[in-house]
């Protein structure tokens, strides 16, 4: 944490450096400020990331103007927002994540705050809780088809209980998909939550209790305060993956109808109908409302205080 | 550690002041408070160990069931059904078997499938590794200007999810006849791998004295072999902490992977994606053989990851204690 800056003395530098000039060499003046030939190791992977995320991100929006049937450089954008069919997708997206995120970002709260202490089988439980990260959203789709389907176990339980007298639907709709998003979603924001949380000093807490705070006051006006921008940066991160929301919206989802999201266009106009130039236009349009969201997140966000946790964080 | 009982009123707060007179408590300042607690007061009251449940525990035992429950038939369903012979309407298949997984096997070609996403993985780790762990050195040790924007080009193909930056990057792969070839697919599954290696390594290195570097440096030691011979050695716990995620996380990586891959590059999930995708004319149950199968694998890597790694380092970098893990 502690980032001491330590510069290694050049061959044959210490007696030029002693010497009171008033302009010491470039070398040593770059040095100063943490530029010297360690920065060399980085080139590697800045190389590649510019080779290969930067210049295929710009690539495809430059190729998003340049539409292959021609029709000004803005007839893909046009073509896109022109058709309902293919506009709607951005609010079926936006009404898919957004209640996933809220869901994933609330439940995690109370679950983390009550297993951020250690205790007996706190590894099992994380080991089970990280298992759906693992598992992938195919997994889980094939899964939830049997699960949830008509003649599945849930629908069995739910009639031989009697709490339902018909199948509920829950594959091949909406429900199916945001299943399949909470349960690869909810892993995730519980163990970012609960990173965030385990970095609040617990001192502080213990602060407000001997000042008479209850439970619920110390939750309210202590924990939450310094736990809302890391909620904010977990709620952004859920969003951005419910967004892209690809393999489940087509198999569990109804992928021409109430779960055609934006993703499935995306892949269909550039791999199926060989049409790079709109699939690239599609996914910058992906692209431009999930920065757009999560910059509304990050501004409410910076109202927030935002100092020292006193934690390790 | 006078075992002084405190009034039973308040009993959540560990080692209040107005209790006990002793300034601080023998533990270490940065334990949080609860393993203390229960320390001290299982010898005087083992009753409180039988603890009510207070609604915030039971909404945390209720989610938790919740969502057990439902990943646990999630995963049970296919599962079952590998083993059965025919199952429509009934709680379980009539009978047992375990024809399917031979059929899958044959069926899907899933020898080479596996030895694909063998490949795969094993080279993404190699590559990313070797690019990621001296970026992540020197972004853990220097200060310098522009390092924000470095840090995030590092960050961001781990936030941007990959189906967003996965069609341009695979439109560009096609122009330079890349994608459909195993190498097409390890390129792109590098993007979020390289980063994410220099994510998870940034805090170990940060962990190591730099001083240690000094010493070397001022016995004459080289940048290389200051690498090699001091750095890398004591970097190996997070070395294969690291190279374990990039392998759950490549074996797991749909979406990349699909869309680079050729027909004979594909990984096992996406295997399974195009087995799932246009059933139909195959059995259901060697489909759901085919996933048991990708669910084991993936449990046998997941189960290894967690020797080296902490479970909250998946999704971030490490922030708890080390003992903690």
């Amino acid at each position: 944490m502690t980032r001491v800056r330590e510069h290694p003395p050049p061959p044959g530098a210490a007696p030029r450096a002693s010497a009171s000039r008033a302009r010491p060499a470039l070398r040593h003046r770059l040095a100063e400020r943490g530029v010297d030939r360690t920065l060399l190791l980085l080139a590697p992977g800045a190389v590649f990331l510019v080779l290969l995320f930067c210049y295929p991100f710009l690539y495809g929006l430059q190729l998003s103007f340049q539409p292959q049937r021609g029709g000004g450089a803005l007839a893909n954008y046009r073509a896109f927002f022109g058709d309902p069919y293919l506009r709607e997708t951005v609010w079926i997206t936006l009404g898919l994540a957004v209640p996933v995120a809220l869901v994933n970002c609330l439940a995690a709260v109370p679950v983390a705050f009550r297993t951020r202490g250690p205790f007996r089988g706190r590894r099992l439980i994380t080991t089970l809780l990280v298992m759906p990260i693992t598992l992938g959203t195919v997994l889980t789709a094939q899964g939830l088809l049997g699960y949830l389907g008509p003649g599945g176990w849930l629908n069995k339980t739910l009639l031989a209980t009697g709490i339902t007298d018909t199948p509920l639907e829950l594959v091949h709709n909406y429900w199916g998909v945001f299943a399949s998003l909470v349960i690869t979603g909810f892993p995730f924001s519980y163990l970012l939550t609960l990173s965030y949380l385990t970095g609040i000093d617990p001192g502080l807490e213990q602060a407000a209790a001997t000042l008479g705070a209850s439970k619920r006051q110390r939750f309210r006006h202590v924990t939450l305060p310094l736990l809302a921008p890391g909620l904010a940066v977990t709620f952004c991160l859920s969003f951005v993956l419910a967004f892209a929301v690809f393999p489940s919206a087509q198999l569990v989802g109804d992928p021409r109808g109430e779960t055609h999201v934006i993703s499935i266009e995306a892949y269909q106009a550039a791999f199926q109908k060989f049409d790079y130039s709109l699939g690239s236009a599609i996914a910058m349009v992906m692209a431009a409302v999930m920065t757009a969201v999560v910059l509304v997140v990050l501004a409410w966000r910076s109202m927030l205080y935002r100092g020292a946790t006193g934690g390790k964080g | 550690m006078s075992g002084t009982p405190e009034d039973p009123g308040a009993p959540e707060v560990p080692g209040t002041p107005g209790t006990s007179e002793a300034p601080t408590a023998p533990g270490a300042p940065a334990t949080p408070g609860r393993p203390r607690r229960a320390r001290r007061t299982r010898p005087v009251h083992p009753v409180r160990r039988v603890r009510r449940l207070r609604p915030g525990a039971w909404v945390t035992v209720l989610v938790f069931g919740f969502f057990f429950v439902n990943l646990a038939g999630v995963v049970g369903v296919p599962l079952v059904d590998s083993f059965g012979t025919r199952w429509f309407t009934s709680w379980l298949p009539e009978g047992w078997t375990t024809k399917w997984y031979g059929s899958a096997w044959r069926e899907f070609s899933l020898g080479q499938v596996f030895w694909t996403t063998a490949l795969v993985s094993v080279l993404v780790v190699a590559v990313s590794l070797a690019i990621g762990v001296p970026a992540a050195y020197a972004l853990a040790r220097r200060d310098f200007p522009g390092k924000r924007i470095v840090m995030l080009l590092f960050l961001l193909p781990i936030l941007v999810p990959p189906i967003t930056y996965g069609i341009p990057l695979a439109t560009v792969l096609y122009k330079f006849q890349l994608a459909g070839t195993l190498t097409g697919v390890v390129l792109a599954n590098l993007v979020p791998s390289a980063p994410f290696v220099v994510l998870t390594m940034t805090p170990f290195i940060e962990q190591i004295d730099p001083r240690i570097e000094a010493a070397a440096r001022m016995c004459g030691a080289r940048t290389a072999s200051v690498l090699l011979r001091i750095i890398a050695p004591l970097l190996l716990p997070g070395i294969l902490a690291a190279s374990v995620l990039v392998l759950v996380r490549t074996v797991g990586m749909f979406e990349l992977t699909f869309l680079t891959a050729g027909p004979d590059s594909q990984t096992l999930i996406v295997a399974l994606y195009y087995a799932v995708f246009s059933a139909g004319i195959r059995t259901q149950q060697s489909i759901d053989a085919m996933a048991v199968m990708y669910t084991l694998s993936m449990l046998v890597l997941l189960v290894i990851a967690l020797r080296f790694v902490n479970p909250t380092q998946l999704v971030t970098r490490v922030k708890e204690d080390r003992t903690a893990g």
